[in-house]
């Protein structure tokens, strides 16, 4: 196998990278989009993220200190959409395009040049949308689920351009979806069967189908939005006899999918971290399998779990709480899956491995979490208070986020030739690990003492579980600067990685070389 | 993880570091609690034994140790069964659950009626049947806010005028907004539930002991979301009637006051009042407004302008704008008394005066 695709490479070394700024904007190499995916998501999770300085600097202390209401609204509003659609999306997607075809044997992504564009939509989206801040009335303030009529009737001028911003966000998902299924579905080497491929090939699959299905439903969402500010009909708008709660579904029915296409790729990265670093192979693969499948179906009939407190009747009500429960079932099996591939395995904790376990653990908190706000009865009490903030925060900071760390750590030498900073890197994750618990795991106690999400200011009892908290928050923040200087130390130079650095790594990506060469399997390989 | 989490349960909280849930005040919330901590022990319990399984992978199957990897990787009987075993325990937890659920939506049998409307930012409480009805506004001042006064005890969860409702009774609130939606908590009554513009949410509740509960709005509405808290005071039977008694006179005092001649001191004493609570929030208490969203009323073309012109978008509001039809939220006098507050104040030196009568005619005619 290894001798065709040798051959492979050596036909093709002379075909590099343009040269300059254009081989950016022009390139169709599924390696250069996957970098620029990365480099973009990181600056978008550096932007996020400073805005969640200053929200957590505002509730550091009770009072109104920092900033006024109405720009802390827009910045919990701008916290949440740069998260979710800047940071993680692109992130997972920039993983795609980098390990999807070294993974599956394929030489590129199916649809190049969409690629590219998928890409630079993005870009234009984000500038779109965060220069709503500097206009007169200011951003988007009404939350990252924009509920309306505070979004429409009520809403600030720019949100106009903020949901012009999520179309295009919307079309480059899309596309970004379209290319991984053609991908997968068309370009797996000969013998790559689907029950072969990597999880991480899997879980990417079922995401951009669930990618496709939903994105519309966004967009038709803004669009309905768009009509009722300017055109007059009357949507979401019960004086005309619209209807508000008929948002609330359509947002939601995009937005429980999206919250499982922001942790099914982790998913499968974890999927090939945990048995690399346990020497061991992955326990029940074709269970992991359709464990994904069930848990993507299941995100389509939840919804309105998000909706418990809006008065929909009650057979609404128990069928959504018993489909939420099912949930838990599928995402079990998983983490008893990772658990079992640990057991009698010969683990080592290289930073992949602890940024790994640390999902498996964090994660499977913000699912008891996430199983106690099912319980529909309960979930009146903990709703749109901390409580939902603590657990969406650890399903996404230790689950998504840390996912997307592994996959950096375990998959850098890969990309740049250099092994990275072991020493920093598991001083990056200690730091990270601590402080994000330190940020989030007192959002439970604030949340079930009974402060709302969403406020520049609290009650006294509530102070010093905030100022906790916020303490975690600045201490998670600032560590992400330092994985910033890890990688273009590790860019830069450092212990040439050999083709496999990880002794108990499996997957076709470990049989190019280190650093992965500018085309690669010209030439399919042969999976036996 | 799971001693902790248990430690934090269990040890006797101080006020400030409270971590749970409190049991509440009614039947209802009690049947919560319990349910919250069934779920909370479940999981405790399940997170113990899985992550005790990894630690123990963690320290004893480490290559450090020596360990030599298996090689088991799949086993049909173990899949089928954590399956299955966490189905059952699921279906466990739905029994009580259900069972809450079906109690809490049961609002038939009400002895006592009460509308809640949600307005950017203050709650309106009306006793259906019984012609009481009032604002309750945030009653904590700007300058603890600000951080120039100390804070009080009750601060952000304090208002002018609570709901007061009567003990041992149970009482139904038919709940829905006036602009956007907002979210009516009570957290000791376990009582959380959206008012939506165009719709009617019912909901109800039983308080046993007399006392304040306090909460707080959870629907993001806006600019002042924090600043909306929700403040009920349950009174004995006896009191409670006595209260509503004394409601209803001085409800009738209020109207009476419409046919009384005013005076210019009058109205702008009582208009400065009412502005502050009521227009200051988006126009600010020096009359400058945060525009674009919320415009200055100094100097502005409507509050100098044409006196008609001023009546009609205090009482009719602006259509697809924050700006609010006053005109049913207010009464007469309070009318009348803002809006000669806002043509003589901030500069704005117009000189009329709008009585209580102008606005009852103003009224009148467009009916
Ligand atoms: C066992 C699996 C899970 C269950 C049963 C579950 C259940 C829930 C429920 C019932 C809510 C609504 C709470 C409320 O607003 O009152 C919620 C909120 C949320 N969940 Fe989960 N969840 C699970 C896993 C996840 C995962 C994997 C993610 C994302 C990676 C996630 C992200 C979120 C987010 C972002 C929200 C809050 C959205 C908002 O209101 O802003 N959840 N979850
Ligand atoms: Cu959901």
């Amino acid at each position: 196998m290894s001798a065709v695709i040798d051959h492979g490479h050596a036909g093709h070394d002379h075909h590099g990278p343009a040269k300059g700024l254009m081989r950016w904007v022009l390139t169709t190499n599924h390696k250069d989009i996957g970098t620029m995916y990365l480099w973009f998501s990181f600056a978008m999770f550096l932007l996020g993220g400073s805005m969640a300085m200053v929200i957590r600097a505002e509730l550091f202390q009770p009072g109104l200190q920092i900033v006024q209401p109405e720009f802390f609204n827009q910045m919990t509003t701008m916290h949440g959409l740069i998260m979710v659609f800047g940071a993680v999306m692109p992130a997972f997607v920039g993983l795609a395009n980098w390990m999807i075809p070294l993974m599956i044997g394929a030489p590129d992504m199916a649809l190049p040049r969409m690629n590219n564009f998928s890409f630079w939509l993005l870009p234009a989206a984000f500038t779109l949308l965060v220069s709503t801040l500097f206009m007169e009335g200011g951003g988007p303030n009404f939350g990252w689920t924009f509920y309306a009529p505070l979004s429409t009737t009520y809403a600030p001028e720019s949100v106009t351009f903020f949901i012009f911003a999520i179309h295009l966000m919307g079309i480059s998902s899309i596309m970004g979806a379209i290319n991984v299924i053609a991908t997968i579905l068309n370009l797996r080497a000969p013998g790559m069967t689907l029950m072969k491929m990597p999880l991480f090939a899997w879980t990417w699959l079922i995401t951009a189908f669930l990618l496709i299905a939903v994105m519309p439903v966004l967009a038709g969402c803004v669009t309905m939005m768009l009509m009722d500010v300017h055109f007059g009909t009357s949507f979401f708008n019960a004086a005309g006899g619209g209807d508000p709660v008929l948002f609330q579904h359509v947002f939601w029915f995009f937005g429980h999918p999206e919250v499982y296409i922001m942790i099914l790729p982790a998913f499968g990265a974890i999927s090939s971290i945990i048995p690399a670093f346990s020497r061991k192979p992955l326990f029940g693969y074709t269970s992991m399998v359709y464990a994904t499948a069930s848990i993507a179906f299941l995100s389509f009939i939840v919804w309105a779990h998000h909706m418990f407190t809006v008065g929909i009747p009650i057979t609404g009500e128990l069928f959504f709480m018993y489909a939420t429960m099912l949930i838990a079932v599928p995402t079990g099996v998983k983490v008893f899956n990772w658990v079992t591939t640990m057991w009698r395995g010969s683990l080592t904790f290289e930073a992949p491995m602890l940024f790994a376990v640390a999902f498996v653990i964090l994660f499977t908190i913000g699912g008891f979490s996430g199983l106690m706000l099912a319980i529909a009865p309960a979930d009146f009490q903990y709703h749109d208070t901390y409580f939902v903030v603590a657990h969406f925060h650890y399903v996404l900071v230790p689950g998504a986020i840390f996912g997307i760390f592994a996959s950096a750590y375990y998959w850098l030498p890969k990309w740049t030739g250099h092994m990275y900073d072991e020493t920093l890197a598991r001083l990056h994750f200690w730091m990270s690990f601590i402080g994000m618990n330190l940020a989030f795991f007192p959002m439970h106690f604030l949340g079930l003492a009974g402060m709302p999400r969403r406020i520049p200011d609290y009650n006294l009892q509530f102070a010093d579980f905030n100022m906790v908290s916020s303490i975690g928050a600045f201490t998670f923040g600032v560590t992400q600067l330092l994985f910033l200087f890890i990688v273009i130390k590790c860019i830069r130079g450092g212990k040439p990685a050999p083709a496999k650095p990880w002794d108990g790594a499996d997957g076709l990506e470990w049989t190019v070389p280190s650093p992965a060469p500018y085309h690669t399997f010209s030439t399919p390989p042969e999976v036996k | 993880m799971g001693i902790l989490l248990w430690l934090a349960f269990t040890t006797p909280t101080r006020a400030e570091w409270t971590v749970n849930m409190a049991p509440g005040a009614t039947d209802v919330s009690h049947a919560v609690f319990d349910l919250h901590m069934t779920i909370f022990w479940i999981c405790a319990v399940i997170g113990v034994l899985v992550f005790g399984v990894m630690f123990w992978s963690m320290l004893v199957h480490r290559r450090s140790t020596g360990q030599e990897a298996a090689h088991f990787h799949e086993s049909t009987t173990v899949e089928i069964l954590w399956t299955a075993v966490p189905f059952i325990i699921l279906v466990l937890m739905a029994i009580p659950a259900t069972k809450t659920l079906i109690d809490i939506y049961d609002p038939s049998e009400s002895e006592l009626d009460v509308q809640i409307t949600g307005y950017q930012w203050k709650w309106h409480y009306k006793y259906l049947g019984q012609d009481v009805e009032f604002f309750s506004n945030l009653a904590t001042p700007r300058e603890q806010i600000d951080n120039r006064a100390p804070k009080g005890e009750h601060y952000l969860l304090e208002v002018d005028e609570p709901l007061v409702v009567p003990v041992g009774t149970k009482v139904r609130f038919l709940i829905t907004a006036a602009d956007v939606i907002h979210s009516w908590w009570v957290p000791s009554l376990a009582v959380k539930k959206d008012a939506i513009p165009g719709f009617v949410n019912e909901a109800w509740t039983r308080i046993d002991k007399p006392g304040i509960y306090r909460g707080q709005c959870t629907e993001l509405c806006g600019k002042d979301h924090g600043f909306m808290p929700v403040v009920v005071e349950a009174k004995s039977k006896e009191d409670f009637t006595a209260w509503l008694a004394e409601r209803k006179q001085a409800a009738a005092a209020e109207r009476e006051l419409t046919s009384k001649e005013w005076s210019m001191e009058e109205l702008m004493a009582r208009g400065e009042k009412a502005y502050n609570t009521t227009c200051a929030a988006c126009h600010q208490p020096d009359g400058t407004g945060l525009p674009p969203m919320f415009p200055a009323l100094k100097g502005s073309p409507i509050a100098t302008g044409p006196v008609q012109g001023h009546i009609d978008i205090v009482v009719n509001g602006k259509p697809g704008t924050a700006m609010a039809a006053f005109g049913k939220q207010l009464s007469e006098v309070d009318l009348a008394a803002i809006i000669t507050y806002e043509r003589n104040a901030f500069g704005n030196k117009v000189g009329d005066m709008v009585t209580p009568k102008d606005i009852l005619a103003f009224k009148q005619a467009q009916e």
